[in-house]
């Protein structure tokens, strides 16, 4: 079992969404949010993810699909 | 000794140890260094800093490095040029170029990288690492050189092969990795998390971030001891912008300069401009964006520091600013054909950026005005190409006056 951090970034037609509830239903993956700020046009929540590797790879692959931007939580790693 | 007492988080405001730590434990909020201005303020002087080495080494008491593990490459106390020329063309009585694309690896990366790797070192890793497309991979794999440690260095596959030249001649590890953009930036962060490397924008970013403090303090210091009234410097992640406003904070805490009542402008380029929209927009959230930018070395899709420096622009009653794709390469000729000083795109959009600041009349004429320059145009040829339009004759003295007549 591996842990991940990330941050969800949700677009405003995505906000409504039970898309965290669905990640952990569908991947079995354990959702433990951390920080959230979630308004009428905008949402994000960051989160730590526990699964096995493919499990969250799986998940976050589905997240990503949805519309819902997924990033790690230390924001852009590669720089300029 | 520095004068470090703890990290703390921005988030939370929760305390941590001096270690290698990027986020809160609690709320994944990101590190901040700390420390004790009292001891700071008994310690520095101005004489104090003038006795200091040539370069941003003389503010050491302000750095979070141990005297005896500075790792002085010769960077910074980078020259502050009066900019009597490009001032003329924009309406400026009082414009400075802070010229940082004359570091070692010319570009301010030098500075935040000479930090990470000197606490790097401290810490006793063996590996410097970090994820990029240009300037911080050079700066990275030279520092690593100069520290005797191992550097690795990964990037998209698909980068150009000048880029990494910049790299693969300190003798760094090479990892291209395929994928996107996003995909590279997720496996980096894991690699980061899973390994016991200094990985410079991750488990040493708070820092790695302090470096950009200097330049913040040589500007002041090479005003004769004042802050400017305005500062125009680059947008990315952010970092760089917040921390110069806290080098000016800096000073005035500890006695150093009386006040610094400096508006802080950030420009970014159209095709990444995130931290620039969220300010138009009045909004404290910052919409993460897919880059699509001329500036690379500005293209931060998801720039950590973002609320930070939506922050910075508050507390300072400064704002933000957009330069056009089709004006990054515009900044970049003005500059050179004005004040002789070739920069690479990030530079473009600060000049572009500070025209347009002037035309709003947000900067007056009379102000003291600093534009950040931030790294060298040798690094971005590829974008002014199209200035090479030489006048063609064959070898005959009657050909070049015949060319030349009328020019």
């Amino acid at each position: 079992m591996v842990k991940r951090r990330v941050k969800f970034t949700f677009p405003t037609e995505l906000i409504t969404e039970s898309v965290i509830y669905e990640l952990g239903h569908r991947y079995k993956v354990v959702t433990n949010i951390r920080r959230a700020d979630v308004r009428e046009d905008i949402g994000w929540v960051v989160l730590e993810l526990e699964g096995t590797e493919s499990e969250i790879a799986d998940g976050l692959g589905w997240v990503a699909e949805t519309g819902v931007r997924v990033d790690p939580v230390s924001g852009d790693v590669i720089q300029g | 000794m520095s004068y470090v007492t703890c990290l703390r988080c921005r988030g939370c405001g929760r305390e941590y140890p001096v270690e290698p730590l990027n986020a809160c434990d609690f709320c994944f909020g990101p590190l901040e260094v700390e420390y004790d201005y009292d001891s700071i303020t008994r310690a520095v002087s101005r004489e104090r800093i003038a006795e200091g080495p040539p370069t941003m080494w003389r503010y050491q008491d302000f750095l979070p490095v141990d005297a005896d593990m500075a790792l002085d490459m010769g960077t910074g106390f980078t020259p502050l040029i009066r900019a009597e020329n490009l001032g003329r063309k924009l309406g400026l009585e009082n414009l400075y170029i802070k010229n940082d694309s004359v570091n070692p690896t010319f570009s301010f990366k030098d500075r935040v990288v000479s930090v990470a790797s000197a606490k790097a070192l401290e810490f006793e890793f063996d590996t410097l690492a970090c994820a990029s497309t240009g300037n911080l991979m050079g700066s990275v794999a030279a520092h690593g050189a100069k520290a005797s440690m191992n550097t690795l260095v990964l990037y998209p596959a698909n980068l150009e092969k000048g880029k990494i030249l910049g790299a693969a001649i300190y003798g760094a590890t090479l990892v291209a990795v395929d994928g996107t953009y996003d995909q590279v930036n997720r496996l980096c962060s894991e690699l980061a998390d899973n390994h016991r490397w200094a990985f410079v924008n991750v488990n040493m970013r708070p820092f790695y971030a302090e470096g950009s403090k200097t330049l913040g303090y040589e500007v002041a210091e090479q005003l004769g001891w004042l802050a400017p009234d305005h500062c125009v410097v680059p947008g990315a992640s952010g970092a760089l912008f917040t921390k110069i406003h806290k080098g000016l904070k800096d000073l005035v805490q500890t006695g150093l300069i009386d006040s610094a009542d400096t508006k802080m402008h950030i420009a970014q380029a159209e095709g990444c401009s995130p931290i620039a929209q969220a300010f138009n927009d009045g909004s404290k959230e910052v919409r993460p964006v897919i880059p699509d930018t001329l500036a690379k070395s500005l293209a931060i899709g998801n720039p950590a520091d973002g609320p930070y420096a939506l922050r910075t622009i508050a507390e300072s009653d400064g704002s933000a600013v957009i330069a056009m794709e089709d004006e990054i390469v515009e900044g970049i000729q003005l500059l050179a054909q004005t004040e002789g000083i070739f920069t690479e795109t990030a530079g473009g959009v600060v000049i572009s950026g500070l025209r347009r600041l002037v035309n709003q009349g947000v900067i007056k004429p009379d102000e003291v005005t600093v534009a950040y320059i931030t790294g060298n145009g040798l690094k971005t040829q590829e974008v002014v190409e199209s200035v090479v339009n030489p006048v063609h004759i064959s070898p005959s003295y009657d050909a070049f006056e015949e060319a030349m007549a009328g020019r």
